[in-house]
C-alpha cells in the first residue's frame, strides 16, 4: 500500500526530468548555432570564472549537429576554435541541469573529501607509465570551495576535473604547477560510432583532451587502461579507513573490557554491541553453520559490522557522502574473500555435490555439473551485486528527490517552482533516508546470512547412505 | 525518445523479483499471522529466499548492462 503512490511519483518525476532534459537539449541548439561569429573575438585566456557557480561552460557542447565530430584525439596545435566558441557563447545561458549526471557524480568515487560546502584535500598517488610516480596533495589543483572540486591548476600534467583527477594526454604538456584556463566535457563520436562524453582542457586557447584514470573492466563500464593510474587516498578509502579506526577503536575497548571483568554486567558500548554480536552468533552463525561456527565468527562479525559501518557512515548527510559499500570494486572484493573462504572450506562431499551430484541419474548429472560449477562463481557475484545495487539505488534515489528542486526550477530560471518543490523533496528525501537506514542494517544482515549459509553448505556433513538406498 | 531496448530487459528483470519477493513477504506474513510465535525462524527464511529471488534479478540485470 505504501509503495505504489510512491512508485507513481517516482516514474513521473523520471518521466519529467526527461522531458525538462530534452527541451533544454533542442533550446541549447538553436542558442549555439546563431552566436558563433561573435564569440570568435571572446578572449579565452583571460575569461574570469571563478565567482559564478552554475554559468561554467560544462555541459554545454551536446548538441553538436553540424559540427564535425569525427576526430577522437584533436592534435595539438590544431585547435577547434568553434567548439570553444559556442560554449563561451552558451556560457550566458543557465547551465542545463542534468539529473542523472549529478547523481553519478555524488555516487562516483572522488580525489576530494567534501563536507558541505568544504572541499578538503586528499593524497594523490598517480603513477603513468614512462613518466613514475607523482605523489602530491589534491589542494594543490588549487580547489575553490563550492566549486565542484574543479581545480584551476595542473600538476605535472594532472588536473582535477569535478573532483575527478584527469591527465592531459599530450606528453609534451608543461610539467609542474601552471594556472589553466578552463576545462570542458562535451559529447564526442569515437572511432566505432559511440557517443560519449570526453573532458577537454583549454590551455592557451588550445583542446587538449584529457584522460581519465585506468579502470579494471575491460572497457565494460566505459573504462579501461589508459595512460595513468590512480592509486590515490580517494575519498572512499578515507572513509573505508576512517570507519575502520573507529571500529577498531570500540571494540579493542570491549575486547579488554570482556578481559579484565569477565561475567560481569555489559557497560558503556557494550550494551548496545553485545545484543548485535549475540544475533550474529545466535540467529546467523548457528543455525547456518552448525557446530563449527565458532572458527568462522571472526569473519562474520568483521563483515556485519564492517558493512554496516560504512553504510551508515554513507548515509550521514553533508558529511562527505561517502558511498563505500555502493562501490562494485569495495563489494567484489568482500565477495572475492567469501569465495576464497567458502571453497578453501568445502569439504569432500561439497566437491562431490559440485562435481557429481549423488542420488540422481547420470544423465541429470551432465546436465546438473556445469550449473553447479557456474553457482560456485554465481553465489559471491551475486553477493557483490546485491549490496553494491542496493546502497548505490538507495544514494541515488536521495539524489535524485533532493534534484526535484532544480528539476522544477530549471537550475535558476525558475526560483518559484524551485521553492514550491523544496519542501516535498525534503520530506521525500527524509522518508528514503529513513528506509535506507533499514536497508543499511537489512543489507548488512543479508550478506553475514548469505556468507554463512554458503559456509554451512560447504562445510556441512552430509549423509547420503540412505538417500541411495530408497 | 532516446533510449535502448536493454532498460525494457531491466525492467521485466525487475518485474519478475518484485513478483518474487512480494509473494515471499506476504506468504511470510500469513505464516507470522498464523504462528506468531515462530517469528524469528519464518524472518530469517523470508529474508534469505527474497535474497536469493532477488540474485536472479541482479544477473539479469548485470545481463543487460554487458548486452549494451
Amino acid at each position: 500500500m505504501k509503495k505504489n503512490p510512491l512508485l507513481i511519483l517516482f516514474i513521473v518525476m523520471f518521466g519529467l526530468a526527461k522531458s525538462f532534459g530534452q527541451h533544454d537539449h533542442n533550446q541549447q541548439a538553436v542558442d549555439q548555432a546563431a552566436p558563433a561569429a561573435e564569440a570568435h573575438s571572446h578572449d579565452h585566456g583571460d575569461h574570469d570564472h571563478t565567482g559564478h557557480d552554475h554559468t561554467g561552460h560544462d555541459h554545454t557542447g551536446h548538441d553538436h549537429t553540424g559540427h564535425d565530430h569525427s576526430h577522437d584525439q584533436p592534435a595539438m596545435g590544431q585547435a577547434a576554435p568553434e567548439h570553444s566558441a559556442t560554449a563561451h557563447a552558451a556560457g550566458g545561458h543557465h547551465e542545463e541541469f542534468k539529473a542523472d549526471a549529478s547523481a553519478f557524480h555524488h555516487i562516483s568515487d572522488l580525489n576530494v573529501y567534501t563536507i558541505g560546502p568544504w572541499n578538503l584535500p586528499l593524497p594523490c598517488i598517480l603513477y603513468a607509465p614512462g613518466k613514475g610516480l607523482s605523489m602530491f596533495s589534491s589542494g594543490k589543483f588549487g580547489i575553490d570551495n563550492a566549486h565542484h572540486g574543479t581545480g584551476h591548476k595542473a600538476v605535472d600534467g594532472y588536473v582535477l576535473y569535478k573532483g575527478r583527477v584527469l591527465r592531459v594526454a599530450d606528453p609534451s604538456f608543461p610539467q609542474g604547477e601552471l594556472e589553466i584556463s578552463d576545462i570542458v566535457s562535451k559529447e564526442i563520436t569515437t572511432e566505432k560510432g559511440e557517443k560519449k562524453d570526453k573532458e577537454f582542457l583549454i590551455y592557451n586557447g588550445q583542446e587538449l583532451p584529457l584522460d581519465k584514470s585506468s579502470t579494471a573492466d575491460g572497457g565494460l563500464f566505459g573504462g579501461g587502461i589508459t595512460s595513468f593510474y590512480d592509486f590515490s587516498v580517494t575519498r572512499n578509502v578515507a572513509a573505508m579507513l576512517l570507519v575502520t579506526a573507529f571500529l577498531a577503536w570500540i571494540f579493542f575497548g570491549m575486547a579488554k573490557r570482556y578481559k579484565q571483568a569477565p561475567g560481569t554486567a555489559p557497560t558503556g558500548m557494550q550494551k548496545l554491541f553485545e545484543p548485535l554480536i549475540l544475533f550474529i552468533q545466535d540467529e546467523v552463525a548457528k543455525p547456518f553453520i552448525g557446530a563449527k561456527y565458532e572458527q568462522f565468527m571472526p569473519l562474520l562479525l568483521s563483515l556485519f559490522f564492517f558493512i554496516l559501518g560504512l553504510n551508515l557512515f554513507g548515509q550521514i548527510p553533508f558529511f562527505g557522502g561517502a558511498n563505500v559499500t555502493g562501490n562494485l570494486a569495495f563489494t567484489a572484493v568482500l565477495a572475492i574473500i567469501v569465495f576464497f573462504v567458502v571453497n578453501f572450506n568445502g569439504n569432500k562431499h561439497y566437491w562431490e555435490h559440485v562435481f557429481w551430484m549423488p542420488g540422481i541419474p547420470a544423465w541429470i548429472k551432465v546436465l546438473i555439473t556445469p550449473i553447479e560449477i557456474l553457482g560456485v562463481f554465481i553465489k559471491p557475484l551475486t553477493l557483490a551485486l546485491r549490496l553494491f545495487a542496493n546502497i548505490t539505488a538507495g544514494h541515488i534515489v536521495i539524489i535524485i528527490f533532493v534534484s526535484l528542486i532544480f528539476i522544477f526550477g530549471k537550475a535558476g530560471e525558475n526560483p518559484g517552482a524551485a521553492w514550491g518543490a523544496s519542501p516535498a523533496s525534503v520530506i521525500l528525501a527524509l522518508f528514503i533516508s529513513a528506509i535506507e537506514l533499514l536497508v543499511a542494517f537489512i543489507q548488512a544482515y543479508v550478506f553475514t546470512l548469505l556468507t554463512a549459509s554458503y559456509i554451512g553448505a560447504a562445510t556441512e556433513e552430509h549423509h547420503h547412505a540412505e538417500a541411495e538406498h530408497h | 525518445m532516446t533510449g535502448s531496448i536493454v532498460a525494457i530487459g531491466m525492467g521485466l528483470a525487475a518485474i519478475g523479483a518484485g513478483i518474487g519477493v512480494g509473494n515471499i513477504g506476504g506468504k511470510a506474513m500469513e505464516a507470522i499471522a498464523r504462528q506468531p510465535e515462530a517469528i524469528g525462524d519464518i524472518r530469517a527464511n523470508m529474508i534469505l529466499t527474497a535474497a536469493l529471488v532477488e540474485g536472479a534479478a541482479l544477473i539479469a540485470i548485470l545481463m543487460a548492462f554487458l548486452a549494451k
